[in-house]
C-alpha cells in the first residue's frame, strides 16, 4: 500500500536580492509500507530539503505530496504535526537525544504527543522498546554516560516507540564506527521489518546505502535511480525481503562516485 | 463523543505533563533566571505594603491632630465691637442641648492654654489641651503608660493630668502606678495634680505637653488654662457629617442669637486637595516598576539566549509531533509558571519584611496604633505583575521557538 507519494515535487527558496533558488525539481517518488529506500547525494544536492518534505516538516512549492492518500498541502500545521508524530519516526546522525533526560525519558518523549492510550502507558511502552533494542538494563542511564552505539539505539527506540509507518534515517551511522554502524543498521532494519515500517535512509555511506532495496541519488535537486532497474517510483514489493549479500551484489553495479 | 473528549483530555494533560517535565529538567536555569524577578516583585510588593503602613501612619497622625472622621468643630464668639465676652456657660449649655438632641455619643470641649508646672529644674509653662474624657477616643490618643481620663477623673480634688513623654521624663519617668504628682499654679495657690497617663509621643516632640480635664480647670482655676474660651467637638458618622454640621450650626445660632456660631468639619477627609501621599506613592511605584522591568529584561535576555541554545531540542520535539502550539505553550508556561513562583516567593518575603517589628518601627515611627493587615491588593499586584512579566518575557522566546525550522535546527 502506498504510504507517501511525491508527484512532480519542487521546492524553491526565495532569496533576497537574488533570483529564487531551485533546490528540488520534478521529484517523483513512491514509498510503500515496508519499503527499504536509500538516498545518496552530495552536500547541497537537496537531501535535507527532501527529508523535510518526506517528514512532513515542509511543504513543496510545486507538485503534490500525498501521505496515506491525503494531500499534504491541504492539511493544517497542527494536523501535519500530529500526522508526523503518529506516522513518522526520525533517526538522526548525531542521535539528538534530549539532554538532561534519561534513556527512558527520551524514549517517552514522542508518546507525550499521543492523544490516546499510549500517552498513559508511555513508561511501560518506552521500557519495552528499550528492552527490544537491548538496553533494558540502561533505562535510567543518562545519554552522556552511554557509548555512541548505545545512544543511537536509544534514538532508534525513540523513533519507533509510536510504531511509525515511515522511518526517516538521516545519516544514522555517520557518528559511529563501521562495526557499530552496521549493528545499528541491522537493528533498525529488524525492528522496521517487525513493525512493517518503511525505512528511508539518507546517507553518504555506500555500505549503508546498499543495505536498502531501492537506491536513489539526488543530483542537483533531481532524484534519479542509481541504475535503470531502480527508477524512482518503480517500487518493489513492500514485503520483499532481500538478504544482505544480495543487496551487496546489487550495489556493486552502482557507479563509482556513489561509493566514493 | 467520549473518544473526542478523552483525546482532548489526554491532549491537555499531556501538554501540562510535557511543560512540567520541561520545568523539572531546566529547574536550575529557571530558578537562576528568576532571582531577578523575585527581587523585583519583592521590591514592588514591599513598597506597596510600606505605602499602606505609611498611609495608616499619616491617617492616625491626622486623627490625633484633627480627630477621627467625621469630626465637627463648633466655635461661638461675640461679634460686638465693645469688647464684651460671651458667657461660656451659656454657650456650653447651647452646645450640650444640641448634641443631646441629635444623640451624639462622643463630644468634648476643647481649650488651649499654658499650665505652669513645677519641675525639679524650675517652673515651666506647659502647653496644655483642656478636654473632656471623650477626647481620647475622638482623637485616637494612644497611651504609652497608664490610661486616658475616666469620667470620674473630673471629680478628683487633685486634678488628673495626661502628659507627653518629655513631661513624664521631666518628672524622672516615674511608674504611673505610683501616682506621680506635679505641682501646678492655681488661682488660690499651688495645686497638686496626679499624672494618670503618658501619651505615645513622636520622637520629634521635645517640649512637655499635657491634657487636663475641663471640669478640673473650671473648678480649680488653674492659672493660664483656657484663656480663649472653649470650642466644641463632636464625632459623628461620616455619611451624615456635613448635614449634621449645618444643623448644629443652625441650632446653636438660634440658641445664642446674639453671638456668631460656626460649625464645620475638621477631620482630614474633609480637607480635599487629593491624597497627600500621592506623589510619594507615584515615585515609589515608578521605582518599583523600573525594578520590575529590569527583572523582566534579564528574564527575556536569558530566555532568548536559552531558546537559541535549545533550538535543537525544540526541533527534535517538533520532529516527534509537537505542534507549534505545544512548543509555544511549553516555552510560555515555563516562563509564566517560573515567574509566578518567583512572584509568590517575592510576595511572601515582602509580607515577612513589612510585618516585621523592625520595619513597623521604621515606617510607623512608633506612632501607628493599628497596623493595617498586609494589603491584599499589594500581594495581588505582586503576583499579577510577575505573571504578566512572565507572559511578556515568554512571548518573544516562544515565538522564536515556534519559528524554528526543524531540520535546520537539528542539523546545525
Amino acid at each position: 500500500m502506498t504510504l507517501i507519494a511525491l508527484d512532480g515535487v519542487g521546492r524553491t527558496v526565495e532569496l533576497p536580492d537574488a533570483p529564487p533558488l531551485q533546490i528540488l525539481s520534478a521529484v517523483d517518488l513512491v514509498i510503500d509500507d515496508g519499503d527499504r529506500v536509500s538516498i545518496v547525494g552530495r552536500s547541497g544536492s537537496g537531501k535535507s530539503t527532501l527529508l523535510n518534505l518526506l517528514g512532513l516538516l515542509d511543504r513543496p512549492t510545486h507538485g503534490e505530496i500525498r501521505f496515506d492518500g491525503a494531500e499534504v498541502r491541504r492539511l493544517s500545521d497542527a494536523r501535519l504535526a500530529r500526522l508526523r508524530g503518529a506516522s513518522i519516526g526520525f533517526v538522526f546522525q548525531q542521535f539528538n537525544l534530549l539532554p538532561g533526560r534519561t534513556a527512558i525519558e527520551n524514549v517517552m518523549t514522542p508518546l507525550l504527543y499521543d492523544r490516546g492510550a499510549a500517552f498513559w502507558r508511555r513508561e511501560r511502552l518506552a521500557a519495552a522498546m528499550l528492552e527490544r533494542v537491548g538496553l533494558g538494563a540502561r533505562l535510567t542511564s543518562m545519554p552522556d554516560r552511554m557509548s555512541g552505539g548505545e545512544q543511537q539505539r536509544v534514538a532508534i527506540a525513540r523513533a519507533l516507540v509510536r510504531r511509525p509507518r515511515l522511518i526517516l534515517a538521516d545519516e544514522p551511522t555517520g557518528a559511529l564506527d563501521l562495526e557499530t554502524g552496521s549493528t545499528v543498521m541491522e537493528l533498525m532494519e529488524e525492528v522496521a521489518r517487525e513493525t512493517g515500517a518503511a525505512l528511508v535512509t539518507i546517507t553518504h555511506d555506500p555500505a549503508i546505502a546498499r543495505r536498502a532495496v531501492r537506491h536513489l541519488r539526488l543530483e542537483a535537486g533531481r532524484l534519479v535511480p542509481l541504475d535503470g532497474a531502480e527508477a524512482p517510483g518503480a517500487a518493489p514489493a513492500a514485503s520483499e525481503a532481500v538478504s544482505a549479500p544480495e543487496r551487496r551484489r546489487e550495489f556493486e553495479s552502482e557507479p563509482e562516485e556513489v561509493r566514493a | 463523543m467520549m473518544s473526542f473528549v478523552g483525546r482532548s483530555l489526554t491532549g491537555i494533560v499531556s501538554t501540562f505533563v510535557e511543560s512540567a517535565e520541561e520545568l523539572r529538567i531546566h529547574r536550575t536555569r529557571v530558578l537562576l533566571s528568576l532571582v531577578g524577578v523575585a527581587i523585583a516583585v519583592f521590591a514592588l510588593t514591599t513598597v506597596l505594603g510600606a505605602a499602606a503602613v505609611a498611609q495608616q501612619a499619616l491617617n492616625e497622625s491626622n486623627e490625633r491632630n484633627s480627630g477621627r472622621p467625621a469630626m465637627l468643630s463648633a466655635n461661638v464668639y461675640s461679634t460686638s465691637m465693645d469688647g464684651s465676652v460671651a458667657d461660656p456657660d451659656r454657650i456650653t449649655d447651647a452646645w450640650r442641648a444640641a448634641v443631646a438632641r441629635h444623640e451624639i455619643e462622643y463630644e468634648s470641649r476643647v481649650g488651649y492654654g499654658a499650665l505652669t508646672a513645677q519641675f525639679v529644674d524650675g517652673v515651666t509653662p506647659v502647653d496644655s489641651t483642656i478636654v473632656d474624657p471623650d477626647y481620647g477616643i475622638m482623637h485616637r490618643t494612644a497611651m504609652q503608660e497608664g490610661a486616658w481620663f475616666a469620667e470620674s477623673d473630673g471629680d478628683r480634688l487633685a486634678p488628673a493630668l495626661v502628659v507627653n513623654v518629655p513631661f513624664w521624663q521631666s518628672l524622672g519617668s516615674p511608674p504611673i502606678a505610683t501616682h506621680p504628682t506635679v505641682e501646678l499654679r492655681g488661682s488660690d495657690g499651688p495645686v497638686t495634680a496626679v499624672v494618670v497617663g503618658v501619651v505615645r509621643t513622636s520622637d520629634f516632640e521635645t517640649y512637655p505637653r499635657s491634657f487636663v480635664l475641663a471640669d478640673a480647670v473650671d473648678r480649680l482655676g488653674l492659672v493660664g488654662a483656657n484663656q480663649n474660651g472653649y470650642q466644641f467637638e463632636a464625632w459623628v458618622p461620616v455619611d451624615v457629617g456635613d448635614d449634621l454640621a449645618e444643623r448644629l450650626r443652625a441650632e446653636m445660632q438660634s440658641a445664642v442669637p446674639d453671638l456668631q456660631a460656626e460649625v464645620y468639619r475638621q477631620d482630614y477627609l474633609s480637607w480635599g486637595g487629593g491624597d497627600p501621599l500621592l506623589v510619594l506613592k507615584l515615585v515609589v511605584a515608578g521605582v518599583a516598576v523600573v525594578i520590575l522591568l529590569l527583572g523582566a529584561l534579564g528574564l527575556v535576555t536569558i530566555s532568548l539566549v536559552t531558546v537559541k541554545y535549545r533550538i535543537r531540542e525544540i526541533g527534535i520535539r517538533r520532529s516527534f509531533g509537537a505542534t507549534s502550539g505545544r512548543v509555544f505553550f511549553s516555552v510560555m508556561m515555563e516562563s509564566v509558571v517560573g515567574t509566578a513562583v518567583a512572584g509568590g516567593i517575592g510576595v511572601a518575603l515582602a509580607i515577612v519584611a513589612v510585618k516585621s517589628p523592625l520595619f513597623e518601627q521604621l515606617v510607623g515611627q512608633g506612632m501607628v496604633e493599628d497596623f493595617p493587615p498586609f494589603p491584599i491588593e499589594a500581594a495581588l499586584i505582586g503576583i499579577g505583575s510577575s505573571v504578566l512579566v512572565g507572559a511578556l518575557a515568554g512571548l518573544l522566546p516562544a515565538l522564536t521557538a515556534v519559528r524554528v525550522r526543524v531540520i535546520d535546527a537539528i542539523r546545525f
